[in-house]
């Protein structure tokens, strides 16, 4: 299935700072909205803010528009005081885009877990993410640093316990 | 010419290329320098001069040196030139192909046009002086205090060296500034008895001089505040007389238009750009159905007071959607444009508050109806 953009990505003004604060506001908004959505749609954790740049999302060939750095800063800092991004490095080079939160990841592996009856078993952190048996489930292919973070979220939530095992880590679920 | 020093042309750090404009010679005060045609740059630190053919021969003097200048216009078989005057050079200036020069000031000729742009950005770099926030390695000495050779120190030793640097440069400026005081008084009361040789149109000269260096005429009557009665009847005028051209206009009409429009009309007795600007200072006072209106950018239009700002917001964004054409900011649209004049500030309002929004890319600047 292919990406649908939203009615903003077609509308050249979207790519140009709003000077007007409660423009610039629904414009954020819906920049952010994009993001988190082409990211889940692609599943990707983490992106270069210099390959943003010229990755289709802040640059519309077809239009001829694309946001500039600074603009891209802006939207990234929206998304990172709404939780849903974080820097890897001082220099703000680097992100991990959470277009979903380490808890419904949590409660999605559990959900899985639970239905097939699995429950008390133990898994390694490979089985979970990619696993034959996990094929097609939508937590598939998560990144390590995103699925720890996860199972610490159901951990403190007495549903889960991280293993240290001889080769790696595992989960067991309650 | 004797402020001039000899340069290698190549700009600082810091310094930065601001315009640059071929065939231009140069005159030491009104007698034509003996060099060839060159290249005049305008740098935000100084003016360079380089000979066309000869890269060698290269002049230049900071632009601090520069007290005030203006545009001569040309005539018939004459360029026009940019006339400035300048400082005395500082002990410390670098040679130059002058030593010693009788003129204050020197010409600039532009005899392949380019004098518009040339004065626009010099008067916009002296405005901003942007050589004092950014100085460059090369000591640049000004008119009013040399800062070559300044020495570094710290602690109470360099403070007290420092107030007595600056108390210099203080004593500097107000002996300078008597000298103006004294200039300006002794011309003004040559104007005021006619006495000397001053011919008519040195006496226009010496008018603008003063008034460009921010003294204003003597001769006149006051410039502002209550006005006078002339003042007032010219208002009334202009209320009745620019209702029309007004409404024709969409209501609003540069200020420059007005003045065109006026002398047009009167034939005789013209008035004066000054006359005409305290008369509109007085519309709205005098509660007549114009107002003299000034923007954030100075343009100043005179507007009709029936012209609210929604009636202007919404009429933009009419245009907007009807359009969609292109409103880019550049100044030299805006210059050769004055319906674009009327525009451009009620786009910015009608965006204000929220009817409009910008799309501004490499193809220029737009404005669309917000649809966010």
């Amino acid at each position: 299935m292919s990406f649908e953009w939203p009615w903003q990505y077609h509308f050249p003004p979207f790519f140009t700072l709003q000077p007007n604060v409660d423009t610039r506001q629904k414009q954020l908004a819906a920049w952010c909205s994009l993001v988190l959505s082409y990211c889940r749609h692609h599943k990707l954790y983490t992106l270069d803010v210099m390959e943003a740049q010229e990755s289709p999302v802040f640059n519309n060939k077809k239009m001829e528009r694309k946001l500039s750095v600074e603009a891209i800063q802006v939207v990234f800092e929206e998304l990172r005081k709404k939780g849903n991004l974080e820097w890897l490095d001082k220099n703000k080079t680097r992100c991990l885009v959470m277009w979903r939160q380490p808890e419904e990841w949590g409660k999605l592996m559990y959900q899985w877990v639970s239905k097939n009856g699995m429950v008390n078993s133990v898994f390694t952190l490979y089985e979970l993410s990619n696993g034959d048996d996990t094929h097609g489930e939508e937590f598939h292919g998560l990144e390590e640093w995103m699925l720890l973070r996860s199972l610490q979220a159901l951990q403190t939530d007495g549903k889960a316990e991280i293993i240290t095992m001889d080769d790696g880590k595992g989960v067991k679920f309650f | 010419m004797d402020r001039f020093s000899w340069s290698n042309g190549l700009l600082e750090i810091d310094e930065t290329l601001v315009v640059q404009q071929r065939g231009v010679r140069l005159y030491d005060g009104d007698d034509k320098v003996k060099m060839e045609l060159g290249v005049a740059l305008l740098s935000t630190h100084r003016l360079i001069w380089r000979d066309i053919k000869n890269h060698e021969c290269c002049l230049s003097i900071p632009l601090s040196q520069i007290i005030f200048f203006e545009e001569q216009a040309a005539g018939i078989g004459k360029s026009a030139k940019i006339v400035i005057h300048l400082h005395p050079s500082s002990p410390s200036k670098e040679p130059g192909p002058f030593q010693n020069s009788k003129y204050s000031y020197i010409k600039l000729s532009f005899k392949e046009h380019g004098q518009i742009e040339f004065y626009r950005r010099l008067t916009e770099e002296m405005t901003q002086k942007r050589w004092e926030t950014t100085p460059v390695s090369q000591p640049l000495s000004s008119g009013t205090g040399t800062q070559a050779g300044k020495t570094r120190a710290v602690g109470i030793v360099g403070i007290e060296r420092k107030i007595e640097e600056k108390r210099k440069e203080t004593d500097k400026n107000i002996s300078e500034a008597k000298e103006m005081v004294e200039l300006s008084r002794s011309i003004a009361t040559k104007i005021k008895d006619k006495q000397g040789d001053i011919t008519e149109d040195e006496t226009i000269r010496f008018k603008s001089y003063l008034l460009s260096m921010g003294i204003a005429n003597p001769v006149t009557r006051e410039t502002h505040g209550s006005g006078t009665r002339y003042h007032m009847q010219l208002a009334k005028q202009l209320g009745d007389m620019l209702q029309a051209p007004l409404e024709e206009r969409g209501g609003m009409m540069a200020l420059t238009e007005v003045y065109c429009l006026v002398n047009r009309a009167r034939g005789m007795e013209l008035l004066s750009p000054e006359d005409l600007l305290n008369a509109c200072k007085m519309l709205e006072s005098m509660r007549l159905p114009l107002r003299l209106r000034v923007f954030d950018s100075g343009v100043m239009v005179v507007q009709l007071q029936s012209h609210s700002e929604e009636e202007m917001i919404a009429s933009a964004l009419d245009n907007v959607s009807d359009l969609n054409t292109n409103y880019s900011s550049s100044l030299s649209i805006l210059l050769s444009s004055l319906s674009f004049l009327n525009y451009f500030p009620r786009l910015l309002l009608a965006e204000k508050v929220g009817h409009l929004c910008r799309d501004d890319s490499v193809e220029g600047l737009r404005f669309y109806p917000n649809r966010f």
